[in-house]
């Protein structure tokens, strides 16, 4: 079934059906992995899930960058940025379930 | 922050569950994401990103150390974008 587009109610379905804990329950439970792993971040730290992969920010210097429709030069701001690496168990993966 | 200190957090918020129960919950939430992106969809989660797998073409590539060319096979990559809303979380502190 490619081509479909997963939301928060599919992994908390999931949950669901893995641990048999509420409807409600499993909702809040993935809404507080997200959270934590996006305080984690905002808190400037690594987040590491061994065989998914590495979440880590990264600072970007500003720079000269031109509005596309205008070619007006602007500067675009310094700003931090999440970087995602995934592990090489789920390179594997997606590159051998998308062939 | 590594998976295990994650499920640490999640245990001590919900007394009432196992480590393990906690543990097979996050491990589901990420199974479920590789799984999605492994079969050609998208996991869209709203404020926090989306995770897909980008398609990339066959080139050719150097052995940095021989300087040898070779040819690299067409891949399909996974993609995070981060969304809108952690995004500025991220910039405003």
């Amino acid at each position: 079934m490619a081509n479909s587009t997963l939301t928060r109610m599919d992994l908390s379905e999931a949950v669901f059906s893995e641990v048999g804990l509420s409807r409600y329950e499993s909702s809040q439970l993935v809404e507080s992995v997200l959270n934590h792993i996006s305080e984690a971040l905002i808190r400037d730290e690594i987040v590491k899930i061994s065989s998914f992969g590495t979440f880590a920010t990264r600072n970007k210097n500003p720079r000269m960058g031109r509005n596309p429709k205008t070619g007006a030069e602007a500067e675009i701001s310094g700003r931090r940025v999440i970087t995602f690496r995934p592990s090489q168990l789920m390179k594997d993966r997606v590159n051998i379930g998308n062939k | 922050m590594i998976k295990s200190e994650l499920v640490e957090k999640i245990a001590e918020e919900n007394p009432h569950l196992l480590q393990r129960d906690v543990e097979r919950i996050v491990g589901t939430i990420f199974e479920e994401i590789t799984l999605a992106i492994s079969s050609g969809n998208r996991v869209e989660l709203r404020g926090f990103g989306a995770f897909s797998s980008k398609k990339r073409e066959e080139r050719m590539g150097r052995n940095p150390r021989t300087g040898v060319s070779v040819k690299v096979d067409r891949k399909h990559v996974p993609f995070f974008k981060t969304g809108k809303n952690l995004r500025k979380r991220l910039n405003e502190s």
